[in-house]
């Protein structure tokens, strides 16, 4: 699955989930969520449990870390990188 | 000074249980301190304080993650008979800043980028790092002298009061503001712990509440008086949940104290199945109203261990208590009895204490009481109702009632504040923070309940601008003024509030209209 694609799912998902109304235009794939408080804890631990359904990876416990999910970019980067993992 | 000091129950467990573990860092490939070590530790850090001059009557602040050193540093603080001042090291440097200088730091311990941005803001001059010789540092620790005048700030405080700590929470005025406490609250606290829970030296504590956090204040010296093992959480595993069972199974804790939040959190999504909690003996928590639905749900997963929901706002530390009976809990979890060095009564808006079963405010006076706000003797006066008794009796703010057999029910609050994630949010202060921000005219907070039973807090804002600011981006503001877990879930901008007769905001409508 192309990174781009998935960089567009995982925003939807935010947008529609955690920011409805938002303009997608004020999240870029490098909008840090985390660190700024634009997404609190909960919404991230729900990130992780769609992530995990959606594409049928499992996220190890570091792995929830700022540093893999404050971003689109960051999120597109481990999902591919799980999917990588399983061939 | 005289009487006991919480250092002393540290110094009676190094001498009974020198080589036994005393901290563990959970996540951590660094060994556990034994007693010896955390002694030796402590040691260190205390003779650099001596060298800049630290002593009775002063306050050190703690910018440090939660680690062994972190814990090293409390007790040379306290060891010098000054008071430590735990600071949030993911809340924001100009609101440490304030605080800093609100309580007049004699010094600061910290470490890593994070602390030279405070030092930077309070325009102090960074100093080298030390090597202490503590081993397991990600980073080296610093102690630096603030240089600030002590006349502006002395604590008023009884003969045999010594300040042992002063804990922030949001402020209703716009600003936080410090619960101080002193070895003698602490201790009536810490002693109650003991009488109640029963610790062992074979017992381990969870430590999961920040140490800025009052929760923290159980973890710490409950588990060290009785020379047991205390693992550490840092903040960033805590938020994990998927992390918290694996640590319950690998370190074998017995003891643990969290907030509602965490334990939801850890049952719902933290896969608590594929671990094996069953060294849990006690599960305790406090900060907030637990949810049935999710506390029921704990309590199947997890049978085995004693339950008991604490109370108490950071003014009085643990002030009652219930043990749940075995089974399903079926109506509302009782907030239980006045803890016994504390004598409780439910008052009317006068003062006067209600007839049985009737609803009021809880006003607790005894031994676990706070000495007062930091530098605000007036707040610290006026929140007190004095009786003819000649107590003073802390006005906790909360209703409740007696259920009718002495256990008391929480009803509400007899003002702004409510309770998120078990964190103390003042709605005053995240209006105040808003009305900071240069476009805004006008702002209002209110509160209201997710279908999870979860404190969500919607703003209202008047802006001034033509058009509204992204989420994103006024998130990302108000985000440099406040911690996060205070920032509000939704904003709603609208071009005037509504106000009642008195000329005031009109909260009621705007929690009709909101919802």
């Amino acid at each position: 699955m192309a990174s781009q694609e998935i960089r567009a799912a995982v925003k939807d998902y935010i947008m529609e989930e955690f920011l409805p109304g938002e303009d997608p235009a004020t999240v870029s794939d490098s909008t840090a969520l985390l660190s700024e408080g634009i997404l609190d804890s909960i919404a991230t631990i729900k990130l992780a449990a769609w992530l995990e359904d959606h594409y049928g990876i499992e996220l190890e416990a570091h792995e929830m870390s700022v540093d893999n999910l404050d971003s689109i970019a960051a999120i597109a980067a481990i999902v591919t990188s799980k999917l990588e993992a399983r061939g | 000074m005289s009487g006991r000091r919480l250092q002393d129950l540290l110094a009676s467990s190094v001498a009974a249980r020198p080589d036994a573990a005393a901290l563990i860092e959970a996540g951590s490939p660094g060994p556990a301190w034994s007693y010896r070590d955390l002694a030796a530790a402590a040691a260190a850090i205390d003779a650099v304080l001596a060298e800049i001059g630290v002593g009775p009557g002063d306050r050190v602040g703690i910018h440090l993650a939660k680690s062994q050193a972190a814990v090293a540093a409390l007790f040379a603080v306290l060891g010098r008979g000054a008071a430590y001042v735990p600071l949030d090291v993911t809340a924001p440097v100009s609101r440490l800043a304030w605080v800093a200088r609100d309580c007049g730091l004699r010094a600061l311990v910290g470490a890593a980028p994070a602390f030279e941005a405070l030092v930077a803001e309070l325009d102090l001059v960074p100093t080298a790092a030390r090597d202490l010789g503590l081993s397991g540092l990600a980073e080296p620790l610093k102690i630096l002298a603030s240089g600030w005048s002590e006349a502006d700030h002395r604590a008023e405080l009884p003969a045999g009061e010594e300040l042992a700590y002063i804990l922030y929470t949001s402020g209703s005025t716009g600003r936080p503001k410090g619960v101080m406490h002193s070895h003698r609250s602490a201790l009536a606290f810490v002693d109650w712990c003991s009488e109640v829970f029963e610790p062992r030296p074979e017992d381990v504590f969870s430590s999961h509440a920040p140490f800025h956090f009052d929760l923290s204040i159980l973890d710490l010296y409950v588990s060290l008086k009785h020379g047991a093992s205390l693992v550490l959480i840092g903040e960033e595993l805590g938020k994990q949940p998927r992390a918290l069972a694996p640590i319950i199974a690998e370190h074998r804790i017995s003891i643990w104290y969290s907030t509602p939040s965490i334990l939801s959190l850890l049952c719902f999504y933290g896969r608590p199945e594929r671990s094996d909690c069953t060294s849990l003996r006690l599960v305790l928590f406090a900060g907030e109203v637990f949810p049935l639905k999710n506390l029921n749900a704990l309590r199947e997963l997890w049978p085995w261990p004693r339950y008991a929901n604490l109370y108490g706002p950071t003014e009085t530390n643990v002030c009652t208590w219930y043990e749940l009976p075995e089974g399903p809990i079926t109506a509302d979890l009782p907030i239980g009895a006045v803890c016994a060095p504390d004598r409780g009564l439910v008052v009317d808006p006068e003062g006067r204490v209600v007839a049985a079963g009737e609803e009021g405010e809880l006003v607790i006076a005894g031994g676990t009481v706070m000495k007062g706000y930091w530098n605000l003797p007036e707040r610290s006066a006026g929140a007190f109702l004095e009786l003819d008794t000649g107590a003073g009796y802390y006005r906790t703010g909360d209703l409740v009632r007696d259920r009718g057999d002495g256990q008391l029910l929480f009803v509400g609050r007899r003002d702004r504040m409510v309770k998120r994630r078990g964190y103390r949010v003042e709605l005053g202060e995240i209006e105040a923070a808003l009305c900071r921000l240069d476009e805004v005219y006008e702002a209002a907070a209110v509160a209201l309940v997710d279908a999870e039973g979860a404190t969500l807090i919607r703003a209202f804002v008047v802006w001034r601008a033509p058009e509204p600011p992204a989420l994103v981006a006024i998130k990302k503001a108000l985000g440099r003024e406040l911690p996060l877990y205070m920032l509000p879930d939704s904003f709603v901008w609208v071009e005037n509030l509504p106000k009642n007769a008195n000329d005031k905001i009109d909260y009621e409508a705007l929690k009709r209209t909101g919802s």
